[in-house]
């Protein structure tokens, strides 16, 4: 699968870049991801795994998506995500792009909250913490995000 | 310094035995704790081999980052080898390794040159992984540099022969994506890895396949490997060693431990010498010691029983469904771009001639597809440029969803978790 692999999205859909973070190996959560964003419409260019933040800052200014998804699995979604959204947000064209997070962030196992706080405060839109309901919040952000995006 | 036992040596004595080595995949930031986490591996009381499994940024060459979290006290998700003193990790050793016991570095680089010389200074001799097993499914490393970092690396390891220690590899060439890549392909891959570790001087390898869907079908695939293998690699030392389900893990300790045990039969069943265990905290986290012990013990039991049971009855053959001869296909394939193994699987990549499904590599064609069919077995929606053709029928349009995803990769999940739930219905816990 190339890395721009892009679906066929009706043009009123998002253009959506899927990414993993700089250590994390895991894809088939972007797979998913990907399949998931193009059956809702959207078009999406998948950047794969072990994604660098200036390798997703330069394809983010290449592409100027209308929203960013990190998808990670591997327990250093803190650290990783809070470099990348740095990264992204030092460039004033992606300061105000949606930017959003999500996976098992932490080592520990913990579901829930327990790392949302800092990637907000980071400047990610939002966190999805892998957990119950986290497909279903996901869904509804996409929702809220298309109609912004789109009025 | 203390040595550990050759690695080849000591699985394929323990095979010679009728014995399964079990072996985790266990990796501790904290030197004391890997440690106690190898101690409690040896003395588990069944026939292990021990694993210090690296983390990631020591696997994409952040070594930045590994040095800051040693410094800020951060725990990592693995053993960082190259960035702990050399010192740190004999330390970590002495008195672990012992002539029944050895351990192998694990870690997922596409780049390991600082990982083997790492290994390598802290007395270690076995490691894992492979140019095209650890290039394509995880990062963004070209297969061509891939190649060349892990000829390197062999020749580095084959270099420590020269003090006297037998380096062993294991190609991870039969993991590919951990999930819903069919048998031919992994076998292909394991043999053709075996093959670029011989060709680059290492007389000691295993090849390796990972449990699937269908236990057929997995008894099928070690056998079209272990043929192959004694075709393609008769001039070394080889055995084959199975992984536990690599795919999405059932979430019930029930689930995850009749996985495990099924894993172990089929090891003993399909001639594996050495088997790596899951835990039941698989679907969930990175998990603890005592749960890598109990794994270790579940597996190496249930794998004891196996062996007596087919002394008592002897096994019926699986069917031939054409693994062989498919794996065979790709594998000549292959081999006929070029003399040189390292040019044609470059090339083969290019070509398509392999070609990983769902596989999200820049170099990886993606032109395969794959699905769990209705009687639970791995088979191909789309071959691309395969060498498959007249092989395999895909039977028609592939049309893969997010919904068919999650059923496919979810399959093995459900299977074991309903399982186990149905016989907690069935019969209600006593007392």
């Amino acid at each position: 699968m190339a890395e721009t692999a892009q679906s066929d999205a009706p043009a009123a859909g998002l253009h959506v870049v899927v990414s993993s973070v700089a250590s994390d190996a895991h894809t088939w959560n972007l797979v998913y991801l990907q399949l998931v964003l193009a059956e809702a419409g959207h078009r999406v260019t998948n950047l794969g795994p072990c994604v660098p933040a200036e390798l997703l800052v330069a394809r983010c200014l290449t592409v100027r998506p209308d929203l960013v998804v990190l998808s990670t699995v591997n327990g250093h979604g803190v650290f990783d995500g809070t470099n990348a959204i740095t990264a992204l947000r030092a460039q004033p064209e992606l300061s105000a792009t949606p930017v959003v997070i999500g996976g098992k962030l932490g080592i520990d196992g913990s579901h829930g909250t327990a790392h949302a706080e800092p990637l907000l405060a980071a400047g990610f839109d939002a966190v999805f913490e892998d957990g119950a309901g986290t497909a279903a919040a996901f869904r509804t952000f996409l929702a809220r995000i298309g109609t912004r995006v789109r009025t | 310094m203390s040595t550990g036992a050759d690695f080849g040596e000591f699985v394929r004595r323990a095979a010679g035995a009728g014995t399964l080595v079990v072996q985790p995949r266990m990796g501790i930031s904290d030197p004391a704790r890997m440690r106690a986490g190898l101690l409690a591996t040896r003395r588990a009381g069944v026939c292990t081999a021990g694993t210090i499994t690296l983390d990631s940024y020591t696997r994409v060459g952040d070594h930045g980052r590994v040095r800051a979290a040693l410094a800020d006290g951060d725990d990592l998700n693995g053993y960082p080898i190259v960035d702990h003193p050399v010192d740190v990790t004999r330390a970590v050793l002495d008195g672990v390794l012992a002539p029944d016991f050895a351990v192998q570095v694990r870690h997922g680089s596409g780049r390991p040159q600082r990982i083997v010389a790492a290994l390598l200074a802290a007395g270690l001799s076995a490691t894992e992984g492979g140019p095209l097993s650890y290039c394509l499914p995880y990062g963004r490393v070209p297969v061509a540099e891939s190649v060349r970092a892990w000829r390197e690396s062999a020749r580095l390891l084959g270099g420590a022969r020269a003090d006297g220690v037998r380096p062993h590899v294991e190609t991870f060439g039969g993991c590919m994506m951990g999930q819903l890549c069919p048998p031919s392909l992994l076998v292909a891959i394991s043999v053709l890895e075996g093959m670029f570790f011989a060709r680059n001087g290492l007389d000691s390898v295993s090849l390796s396949y990972a449990q699937q869907t269908n236990p057929d079908q997995d008894r099928e695939a070690l056998r079209a490997l272990r043929s192959l293998a004694a075709e393609l690699l008769s001039d070394v030392d080889w055995h084959v060693v199975l992984y536990t389900y690599m795919g999405v893990f059932p979430r019930t300790p029930g689930g995850a431990t009749d996985l495990l045990a099924q894993a172990a039969r089929l090891g003993v069943r399909g001639g594996a010498a050495r088997l790596i265990v899951k835990t039941v905290a698989e679907a969930h986290r990175i998990p603890t010691i005592d749960e890598n012990v109990t794994a270790l013990r579940v597996a190496g039991h249930a794998a004891a029983r196996e062996r007596a049971a087919i002394a008592m009855t002897p096994q019926a053959d699986c069917p031939d469904t054409g693994i062989a001869a498919e794996a065979r296909a790709i594998v000549t394939a292959v081999l006929d771009l070029h003399p040189s193994l390292d040019t044609a699987l470059v090339r083969a990549v290019h070509a398509g001639l392999l070609d990983v499904p769902f596989c999200l590599h820049p170099d990886n064609p993606g032109r395969t597809g794959a699905t769990v069919d209705a009687d639970g077995r791995l088979r191909w929606t789309r071959i691309g440029d395969l060498p498959l053709r007249g092989l395999v029928t895909t039977g028609g349009r592939d049309v893969t969803t997010a919904a068919s995803l999650l059923r496919s990769l979810s399959y093995v999940e459900r299977r074991w978790d309903d399982e186990t739930m149905e016989r907690a219905v069935r019969e209600p816990a006593r007392g």
